[in-house]
């Protein structure tokens, strides 16, 4: 059974529509990957499913329950996490607090899962005690990532989590994704490095306009010649 | 040495008493600019509000026959905080809580603590009255003469308690922040309001939190004011415009900079009126005739004394708009 699954959602913002009707699934324990070009709402897919945009037709299904237009602190509670493109850590507060917040719908001892953040992102314990606004691009998007993983996510969105980054720290977070994803965390994530992002997917999702154009195994995309033309730039 | 003590009661005192009072305010002005957004006006009249029920409390204790080796509305403190708290989420409930649900921009949230302004002021000389009222009800001021061999050092009890009660509360609102689950959360919404959503932090929660703590804060403050001078309607909405300045010049949503902010304009505002010429005096005999030492050689007069958090307001907001702890601009 499919852990999530959107099928014929419409959404956008005041109005004008962006979404026109997609469909997604993802089974447990896999990654799927959106990808497309600038303005085909894969981002936008992403804040539907977390309930950060008004959903006017179809539904969100997660885990055989339906999640559609849920505020995001329930989402959370459910077991799903986001993390936005920009923006995405507390500046002011350090490393350690950031991930402490990650933790806030939580009431249980969560010292054994924050040890287990600091393996994954090894460079984030030396600087845990420093503002994360200090940190360099990785290692915020490290710190955003884990935050997001303090609630111990079935599901996490991740919204161009490369933006920004050199070629060197991009191939870094895209293990990462693959060591969390290895816990059996399933991920769900928008790439611009569509190439890179889709050699790792089990699912990869080709946006344009609002609507699926091509949905396939990662691999199978990469060697679509129609897909490698339009939207892989070749 | 006689001088410098004179300097020391009139000035350092003073401004302390006063910056103390101003520090307070701005914590709570601080941290609702922080997390909610908007500049609250009305702050002010919290804290007079905080002072009356103080009051009201020690008078009806009184008719009751108690009474205390300290002034009843020092005692109180406590309850009068918990009142003033729950006064400041009652305002909030009623005014500000509909307007943001309705998503209205911060500039309308401001106009609407205008509104909350003069609503308490005329509640207030509606039901106090707008004659001046003496704090102490069953115990006089207590007047502290620290002997130094020279003149006495002079200070009241009131300024004390004051003083160790604004340490205490920064004290205390520093280990919140930084230690406690819900002191990091109000600190993350005031960071960044849309990823604290997504995080999943309660923003009822962190509101409330605020409008605890600037509300007993203002009543802290209010009601120690009121107890160095007397108790009037208008008692705290005439340093409003200090307690802005102090928050600007601090950093607009930082804590730690209200505080310093608040030290800073009330030192300024008294060492600005403080008559100088009383320190340069003793130096008279050694200068030439010619150079007679004017009567008064004070920066600004006393009655323009409110020209000085307004001049610190110009000029931060020209020269350093971020404030001395890099605050929000808007």
């Amino acid at each position: 059974m499919s852990l999530i699954s959107l099928s014929q959602v419409e959404a956008g913002y005041g109005g004008a529509s962006i979404l026109n009707g997609v469909d997604l699934e993802l089974n447990a324990g896999e990654i799927g990957v959106i990808v497309g070009p600038n303005g085909a709402g894969k981002s936008t897919m992403l804040k539907a499913m977390f309930g950060l945009v008004k959903i006017s037709q179809g539904t969100v299904i997660f885990d055989g329950e339906d999640i559609t237009n849920l505020a995001p602190e329930n989402l959370s509670r459910r077991g799903i996490a986001f993390v936005p493109q920009e923006n995405n850590v507390f500046r002011t507060l350090t490393v350690h607090e950031n991930l402490e917040m990650g933790a806030y719908v939580r009431r249980d001892d969560y010292s054994a899962l924050l040890d287990r953040v600091y393996d994954i992102f090894p460079p984030l314990k030396a600087k845990r005690n420093q503002p994360a606004g200090e940190l360099s691009g990785g290692q915020r998007q490290m710190v955003a990532v884990g935050r997001a993983l303090m609630i111990e996510p079935r599901l996490i969105l991740l919204d161009e989590p490369t933006a920004g980054l050199s070629p060197l720290f991009m191939s870094e977070i895209f293990d990462r994704i693959l060591a969390i994803n290895a816990t059996g965390v399933t991920v769900a994530m928008v790439e611009q490095n569509a190439r890179q992002a889709l050699a790792i997917a089990h699912k990869g999702f080709v946006l344009a306009q609002g609507r699926n154009r091509f949905t396939d195994s990662g691999s199978a995309l990469l060697a679509d010649p129609e897909v490698a033309k339009s939207f892989l730039g070749g | 040495m006689n001088e410098l003590i004179f300097f020391v009661n009139k000035g350092l005192v003073g401004g302390l008493v006063i910056g103390s009072i101003y520090a307070l305010g701005a914590v709570g002005v601080t941290l609702i600019f922080g997390i909610l957004r908007f500049a609250h006006f009305a702050h002010g009249d919290v804290m007079t509000a905080g002072a009356f029920f103080a009051y009201a409390l020690a008078a009806l204790l009184t008719a009751f026959g108690f009474s205390a080796p300290l002034p009843l509305a020092i005692l109180l403190l406590p309850v009068v905080m918990a009142a003033t708290a729950v006064f400041a989420i009652g305002i909030d409930r009623v005014f500000y809580e509909p307007l943001r649900a309705r998503g209205a921009r911060p500039v309308v949230l401001v106009m609407a603590s205008i509104g909350v302004t003069l609503m308490l002021q005329g509640l207030i000389r509606l039901i106090g009255g707008t004659g001046a009222r003496d704090m102490y009800l069953n115990a006089p001021k207590a007047i502290y003469r620290i002997p130094t061999g020279f003149r006495d050092i002079v200070i009241t009890q009131p300024q004390v308690i004051l003083i160790a009660l604004t340490i205490a509360s920064v004290v205390a609102l520093h280990l919140f922040l930084t230690r406690s689950r819900l002191g990091k959360a109000m600190r993350a919404v005031s960071d960044n309001p849309d990823l604290a959503r997504v995080t999943g932090i309660s923003l009822k929660t962190v509101t409330k939190a605020t409008w605890i703590i600037g509300g007993s804060l203002a009543a802290l403050a209010g009601t120690m004011l009121a107890m160095d001078v007397t108790l009037k309607p208008d008692l705290a909405y005439n340093i409003l415009l200090p307690i802005f300045a102090a928050t600007i010049l601090g950093g607009i949503g930082q804590p730690y900079g209200a505080v310093a902010g608040g030290y800073l304009v009330g030192l300024s505002e008294t060492l600005a009126v403080f008559n100088f010429s009383v320190l340069l005096r003793p130096l008279q005999p050694i200068l030439p005739a010619s150079w007679e030492i004017p009567a008064n050689l004070s920066f600004v007069p006393t009655e323009y004394r409110l020209v000085v958090p307004f001049f610190i307001l110009v000029v931060v907001l020209i020269y350093r708009p971020t404030g001395i702890f890099k605050g929000r601009v808007f």
